[in-house]
């Protein structure tokens, strides 16, 4: 096999590990309190603008920094959920897609306003692995093994705590729950705290492989929601498998083409995947 | 209704003699809000039906871009290369509309898939760079004063095109209006099975308003480039555009008749507002504001300016006729 090839599934698959975590986090948000946050990769950004400045400019340890931007986007995604989510959850599905697309506008321009159009990076530059002739970025291999981590312990709180299955049981039947004396306000905020602490994570992982600047999310929002669908909304083992599957044909793709024309084909998959299977490849 | 027609017919003439009375400036500022208000309002026709398009961002694109490239590699005339981009707008609202609405993709799923759409257009933009110059745009050949080639130095031309494109943006959705095709999508988007079991063509009333849609969203990317003689993926295609068309759309009010175009004043005035108190420095407040101001609309009136202008007004209206005694009427 080409060795450039097997290069290029190697990276399909580091690059799966970040899109699978950012995919969990916004399909445990979905599945739970029913709205698709299009934001969600602009809490990323956030996120990564809080490590830069903490780490690059106030000079904190990089570790210390991480949990201090777990923490600020966790409390991010509470914030969002309180002002701008439950005021809509009563209306129709779209005004909800709507107001959190209002959130985008107002994150992306914020965030230029603050700290302008520049392209920042930590300069910190982690070395590159070489195992014959391949050569892996360390960042990377670091995010993946990091993104499967979080994915595990949040399928371990999900399955094992009280907490977590009240969380499923909510996504489940919301109403029966709350005779049961589960409050779904608090679930509901416990799981936007969550989703945005994933996004946190995300954030530490991907302001190693990146720059940060206020349009980022661009690149990573419209991708993150085609693979929640692609997985069944809601479905997060099939929106972790999607997730394998999307990177696999940007990373193959942009081998072959280019990697524009590979997003292309990931976006013309999900439209197709769309009419075939609406309700997402694992969904019932 | 015959005051209506006056009060019309007297707005059209004092825009039509604006031109003769103010600043190049203010001109450039009257003819975005005008271009723009027209492509609101073509997105607003299938969107107030409940087909909320994320992906006008492609037809839009599709009428930038065809015109543009004809033009500057084969010096096809814009005449011919308009009704081009119109036409093939139209074809892709068939491709992706007519088994959205078979399979009955409705929705946010209607949305993203919409979404996804405007994505492939603008990555096919950027990826085909050698034609399309990629990010960086093109430029239009520009030949200076020419009818075939639809340029024009003076502002005041593209003033009356906008003008009478707007107007008649204006008519499609009047006649829409008062054909029966607006009862059918309005039970459509009231609820999609009941349309269908009185006997209703779901599908043909929902794929002839996205055509329609289409083919006038795409006229709308033409005549922006022809006016600023220069094309960008970002600015006509993409995520980006396509939610700013959605915004505007529902801050002015999408089942308003004038709606989406108080949506196009409202935000281009206040964006230039914003652009002159803050200066250069402050790229990004204006925009800030904008998103603030469109989370506060659709929680707390999501019918938009117009729409609640009108609910103030018919309240007002009914207190009145109740003071003078008169029966009440409508609720």
């Amino acid at each position: 096999m080409d060795i450039f090839l097997l290069e290029a599934i190697l990276n399909g698959i580091l690059l799966g590990g970040v899109l699978a975590l950012l995919a969990l986090g916004l399909n445990l948000i979905f599945g739970v309190v029913d709205v698709v946050w299009i934001a969600y990769a602009e809490l990323v950004m956030c996120g990564m603008y809080a490590i830069y400045w903490l780490y690059a400019f106030y000079g904190w340890p990089f570790l210390l920094a991480c949990a201090v931007t777990i923490l600020f986007v966790a409390a991010l995604g509470l914030l969002v959920h309180l002002l701008i989510i439950e005021p809509v959850l009563g209306s129709a599905p779209i005004n909800q897609l709507l107001a959190t697309g209002g959130l985008l506008f107002f994150l992306q321009s914020f965030a230029t306003l603050l700290f302008g159009t520049d392209f920042r990076n930590l300069g910190l530059r982690l070395p590159l692995i070489e195992i014959s002739d391949i050569s892996i970025s360390f960042a990377r291999l670091l995010a993946f093994a990091v993104a499967l981590l979080g994915a595990g312990t949040l399928y371990l709180f999900l399955t094992r705590s009280f907490l977590g299955t009240a969380i499923r049981a909510i996504a489940q039947d919301r109403d029966i729950m709350g005779l049961m004396g589960v409050s779904q306000r608090r679930i509901y905020f416990t799981t936007s705290a969550i989703g945005g602490g994933l996004a946190g994570l995300a954030s530490c992982l991907l302001v190693l492989q990146y720059d940060v600047h206020p349009f980022l999310g661009n690149s990573f929002g419209p991708i993150t929601f085609m693979i929640c669908v692609l997985g069944g909304l809601g479905n997060m083992i099939g929106g972790f498998i999607a997730a394998f599957v999307m990177s696999q044909i940007i990373s193959i793709g942009g081998f072959y083409f280019s990697i524009e024309f590979s997003y292309v084909l990931a976006f013309l998959l999900f439209i197709v995947m769309m009419f075939v299977r609406p309700q997402g490849i694992f969904g019932r | 209704m015959k005051s209506t027609r006056l009060v019309a017919a007297m707005a059209v003439v004092i825009l039509a003699l604006l031109p003769f009375g103010v600043s190049e400036y203010v001109l450039h500022i009257a003819i975005q809000i005008l271009i723009w208000g027209y492509i609101y309002t073509a997105w607003s026709m299938m969107g107030r039906f409940g087909l909320t398009s994320f992906g006008h961002g492609a037809f839009l694109g599709l009428g930038a871009y065809i015109p543009a490239l004809l033009w500057n590699f084969a010096g096809i005339t814009p005449w011919l290369g308009i009704p081009a981009s119109m036409a093939a707008a139209v074809l892709l609202a068939v491709v992706i509309g007519y088994p959205c609405f078979r399979l009955r993709v409705v929705g946010h799923y209607f949305a993203l898939v919409t979404l996804a759409l405007s994505q492939v257009v603008l990555l096919t933009l950027i990826a085909a760079r050698d034609v399309t110059g990629g990010s960086l745009g093109r430029t239009l050949n520009a030949v200076g004063h020419s009818w075939t080639a639809l340029q024009f130095p003076e502002r005041g031309y593209f003033y009356f095109f906008a003008l009478v494109i707007w107007l008649a943006g204006l008519a499609v959705w009047r006649w829409i209006d008062g054909g029966l095709d607006r009862v059918a999508l309005e039970a459509i988007s009231e609820d999609e099975i009941a349309a269908a079991s009185v006997g209703i063509d779901v599908m043909r009333e929902k794929l002839r308003i996205t055509m329609v849609s289409a083919a006038l969203t795409a006229l709308g990317g033409a005549l922006l480039t022809q006016y600023i003689q220069y094309v960008n993926p970002e600015t006509v295609a993409g995520v980006a555009v396509s939610l700013q068309i959605v915004f505007a759309a529902i801050a002015g009010g999408m089942h308003v008749l004038l709606g989406p175009t108080v949506g196009a004043l409202f935000t281009i005035v206040l964006n230039e507002a914003l652009r002159i108190v803050f200066g250069i420095h402050f790229i990004g407040a204006a925009n800030t504001i904008y998103g603030i101001l469109l989370i506060l609309f659709i929680i707390f009136m999501p019918r938009g300016i117009v729409g609640l202008l009108e609910e103030v007004f018919a309240r007002a209206f009914r207190r009145s006729r109740e003071a003078l005694g008169a029966p009440a009427t409508g609720a």
